[in-house]
């Protein structure tokens, strides 16, 4: 059972990955007093960019063309790591989460590469931010995730997504607030990088693939929607209240949460704006002075323990 | 197994001093590489064969020295066998990559004659069991590649790189002469089969640590003691930078691990300092390896970067052993020792496509090229590989060691013990930090060397690197890639070196990691290959893909000077890591508003320990042998003098 239910994560983050994208841009629509895209445009608009030609620039070399490909698989690949239906852990072992880490910044090593394969300023630019900014993200994030295996006693992280939540109101809040930012962060969303702006010189992550087209951009928009997903259901997990005894409850209330997280991005989104990128850096710093907050004083809870 | 340890290194020597000092027809002045490689080949193979059998203890001893204190002893132990597969490994694949590389190129008569010294001089310091021995096969090392260093001959940076080299690591031989000095002694003799016996006070082990660390530091190449690998390594040959960065740098660990099995019990606080080093080390290397234009000189900076790592894995296993926590000193001195062995492959792959790319471009200016992948798309398969390899990403050997340095660095933080705690948090967070920093300098190297166009017109053309030097490269990625897939293999020779620095503890987290992320990654590249090969069967005949300029946001006429460059990709980093880095930026304005003379940008990441530190340093030490210099007049008739007033005075003090 559990090892099926391995197989689970992967199709669920394809077939729902998708919906994110939809609910956050309701939501923006909502504050801003306009009705709105359906909510499963996302979807149209994967499906419209697949059947569609592809363009390549005579510059880009075959690794641009194989790129979309590998990325996608890449991020697909990092689903098995935070499994969505089994309840309990089904390949957990010490150092899962740096496998989830890798196999993503592998994905991004990749990704960098076909923008810089295009021979373009605008692209170089936004490769060389994406590098420095996600350089700089790598230790919070592992902070953030050590913090809730440590937190859990466990010793790798699906045992401790697979626990129920934290009743250590402190340590759920520094904790999920840090895993927030990150998300936002390595997810290319307000404030970090605007998602919609197509001023090149003022974007990240949508600059770096200006030059796909057709399937290649379908897919590339496919695994960026998958690493939203794999964040938000982190972070879903981890406030996850109900108990394991109550497997379809616990699934929808989960389901719940994720579409929250996605929510609270759209208002982000709406509610500020983008900082300037040279207070990128000031901005990640915070997370993870929160998150090594949140370590130092789960070492002292042990210690008063 | 040491007979033929023996006769390989004395074979190979002797072919090349015989071909370097009679081949008058080239074809017996290129003799000796295939030899090498054929015969590293054997000894590589008898040794995997027997690596299981390997006697720790056993010391064998040919014949007796007529020399005072030296012995001819020689031995072989997990530790050493260990460090002699990748050399072996290197040693093949370089010379194979030398005999192609230095076709049409004068590298002198005496090139494989000293390459052999280096390489049999690495070989028996792994072997030598007497301090004397030791000493002498490590200056034989140390010379070689000296002289290989300055191939060169009319470059003055080359000499120049040279001459640094050959002062640091007399400097390190100083220390090494003090450390050997000390232990014989405390323990009355300079055999190491004596020197295990003995147990040293603390007191007595920390200062020989100290010693030790300095002295093989400096071969090791961390910061501090960094300086003279990002001048000697571009200055060589790209074989024999392969080489020394691949593997030399690496005989100071394991002299530093020697002594420190020598000096047992193993304290926190070397393993602590062991971190530290290793964290500054890996960032500020990777640091000032991004500031670098050069593309040798980069790779030189990431040895010192890759060193760090090390480090912080032997420090935790250090760490480990010292709070009775198994899983942490297996795991840590596991990830150290891996990436000795994965460092020496894929920093040895790197520096030979580097050399490629010189050899067939004729720059390593990194702004100069572009797009060599449509010229030759072989070598940048290779260092592509070898970039994803030195990334540490998934897939690819420093994957698995640094796993297991982060499975270790886990254990600790997640665990109980403040102090414990804090120090393994510190270690992943540096480590994550290193990693993250790694990815962006080499996507900048192979995205601004090998994709886009050309930044300045080549000529003539690059064409593909001949059959030979890819070869060799070829070995070193399907290594790379082998032990990056199939981690349960490499595990028999990785856990008796383990067990033998770590004592009797369980290897099981070791070999449970191994086997799950092992089956995880061979899965997952099935799984790709699979779906990768359905697509291809099931896919209509593709139309064939329309293709345009870069849309370069609609601008029609991009040329490849406007593309990003390596400086413009590195300078957020450089600009945010000013302080670390001492970035230099001299910026030439005009006032007015429309100015006559174009404005001029120069940034510049020096290595400030050199201009900073060692250099006023060196000159101090100068001013003040200054005065003594007139001591050495060159005069006979002075030295006569100075012959007979020192046999006066020694008279004197004799007989009254």
């Amino acid at each position: 059972m559990n090892r099926f239910g391995l197989l689970i994560s992967p199709f669920a983050a394809l077939l729902l990955a998708p919906l994110l994208g939809g609910m956050i841009n309701r939501t923006k629509a909502f504050f801003a007093g306009r009705r709105g895209q359906p909510l499963l445009q996302v979807y149209y608009d994967l499906w419209r960019l697949w059947r569609k030609e592809s363009v390549y620039s005579r510059t880009t070399s075959c690794l641009f063309r194989i790129a979309p490909a590998l990325i996608f698989g890449l991020t697909l690949a990092a689903t098995l790591f935070v499994p969505f239906w089994p309840l309990t852990a089904p390949i957990g072992f010490s150092g899962d989460l740096i496998v989830l880490l890798y196999l993503l910044g592998l994905a991004r090593f990749f990704l960098i590469l076909t923008a810089l394969d295009t021979g373009s300023a605008f692209e170089g630019m936004g490769a060389s931010r994406e590098a420095f900014f996600s350089a700089l993200a790598e230790p919070v994030v592992l902070l953030c995730l050590l913090n809730i295996v440590r937190a859990h006693h466990a010793d790798s992280l699906m045992t401790a997504l697979a626990a129920p939540a934290l009743t250590d109101s402190i340590t759920l809040v520094l904790t999920t607030l840090p895993l927030f930012l990150i998300l936002l962060a390595e997810n290319a969303r307000i404030p970090f990088d605007d998602p919609n702006t197509h001023l090149e010189l003022t974007m990240i992550h949508e600059v770096m693939i200006l030059d796909h087209s057709g399937r290649g951009l379908a897919l590339l928009e496919y695994a960026a929607a998958i690493k939203l997903w794999i964040f938000s259901l982190i972070l879903g997990r981890i406030i996850l209240p109900v108990s394991a005894t109550q497997p379809i409850l616990r699934t929808i209330v989960l389901l719940l949460l994720i579409g929250l997280v996605a929510i609270i991005v759209g208002i982000i989104e709406s509610v500020t704006a983008r900082v300037r990128l040279l207070k990128i850096p000031q901005l990640l710093l915070g997370a993870g002075v929160l998150a090594a907050l949140g370590f130092f004083i789960s070492v002292t809870h042990v210690l008063i323990r | 197994m040491l007979i033929l340890l023996l006769l390989y290194v004395i074979f190979m020597v002797v072919v090349a001093g015989l071909s370097s000092g009679f081949g008058s027809h080239s074809f017996i002045r290129r003799l000796p590489p295939p030899f090498i490689t054929l015969s590293s080949l054997l000894v590589s193979i008898v040794l995997l064969l027997t690596f299981n059998r390997l006697d720790s203890h056993s010391i064998w001893e040919p014949f007796q020295w007529q020399l005072p204190f030296a012995r001819l002893q020689v031995g072989i132990d997990p530790l050493s066998g260990f460090f002699l597969f990748p050399l072996l490994v290197l040693i093949l694949s370089s010379a194979t990559y030398g005999l192609s590389y230095l076709r049409g190129h004068d590298a002198g008569r005496l090139h494989w004659f000293y390459f052999s010294l280096l390489t049999g001089g690495m070989v028996v310091v792994l072997i030598a069991r007497n301090a004397l021995l030791f000493i002498l096969a490590w200056e034989i090392m140390a010379l070689a590649s000296f002289l290989l260093v300055i191939t060169d001959q009319q470059k003055p940076a080359a000499i120049q790189a040279g001459w640094i080299y050959f002062v640091t690591t007399h400097i390190g031989l100083a220390f090494l002469l003090a450390l050997f000095f000390l232990l014989g002694q405390i323990s009355g003799g300079l055999d190491f089969a004596g020197w295990s016996g003995v147990t040293f006070t603390t007191r007595q082990a920390n200062w020989l640590f100290i010693l030790a660390l300095t002295a093989f530091g400096l071969k090791a190449g961390f910061i501090p003691f960094h300086i003279w690998l990002p001048l000697a390594h571009p200055a060589a040959p790209s074989h024999v930078s392969a080489l020394m960065s691949g593997i030399m740098i690496k005989m100071g660990i394991y002299g530093l691990l020697r002594v420190c099995l020598i000096i047992q019990p193993f304290q926190t606080w070397w393993g602590v300092l062991l971190i530290v080093l290793g964290g500054i080390s890996g960032i500020l290397g990777v640091l000032f390896a991004i500031g670098q234009h050069d593309l040798k000189r980069l790779l030189a900076y990431h040895s010192v970067e890759n060193i760090g790592i090390i480090l912080i894995g032997l420090g935790l296993g250090m760490i480990g052993i010292t709070h009775g926590q198994p899983t942490i000193a297996v795991l840590g001195f596991a990830g150290g020792l891996l990436h000795i062995a994965n460092h020496a492959l894929f920093k040895a792959l790197l520096f030979m496509g580097a050399g490629a790319v010189i050899r067939q471009t004729g720059s390593a200016a990194i702004d100069r090229l572009g797009g060599l992948i449509k010229f030759m798309p072989r070598t940048a398969l290779l260092f592509g590989v070898g970039s994803a390899a030195i990334c540490g990403l998934p897939f690819f050997n420093g994957f698995i060691s640094e796993l297991f340095i982060y499975a270790a660095g886990l254990a600790g933080a997640t665990g109980s013990g403040t102090q414990l705690t804090l120090i393994c948090l510190a270690a992943i967070l540096m480590l994550a930090l290193i990693g993250g920093l790694a990815v962006a300098c080499f996507t900048k190297v192979f995205g601004i060397v090998f994709l886009g166009e050309p930044r300045q017109p080549l000529d003539p053309v690059p064409s593909e690197a001949p059959s030979g030097m890819r070869y060799a490269m070829t070995l070193l990625a399907l290594l790379c890639l082998a032990i990056g897939l199939a981690g349960p293999l490499i595990m028999p020779i990785l856990s008796k070196p383990v067990r033998f620095l770590t004592g009797p503890l369980p290897l099981l987290p070791l070999y449970s990691i191994t086997r799950i992320v092992g089956l995880i990654l061979g899965g997952l590249l099935g799984c790709f290959l699979m779906v990768a090969g359905l697509y291809r069967l099931i896919r209509r005949r593709p139309p064939i893909p329309a293709q345009t300029v870069t849309w370069d946001c609609g601008y029609s006429q991009p040329a490849p000077t406007m593309q990003y460059t390596a400086s413009s990709f590195a300078a957020p980093i450089t600009d945010h890591y000013r302080l670390p880095l001492q970035t230099h930026i001299a910026c030439q304005k005009d006032s007015q508003l429309f100015p006559d003379q174009p404005w001029q940008f120069h940034s510049l990441v020096e290595d400030w320990f050199l201009s900073r530190i060692y250099a006023p340093l060196i000159n101090t030490f100068d001013r003040i042998f200054a005065s003594l210099r007139w001591f050495q007049s060159g005069k006979t008739g002075r030295y006569v003098l100075y012959i007979a007033v020192t046999l006066i005075v020694l008279i004197i003090w004799k007989f009254f």
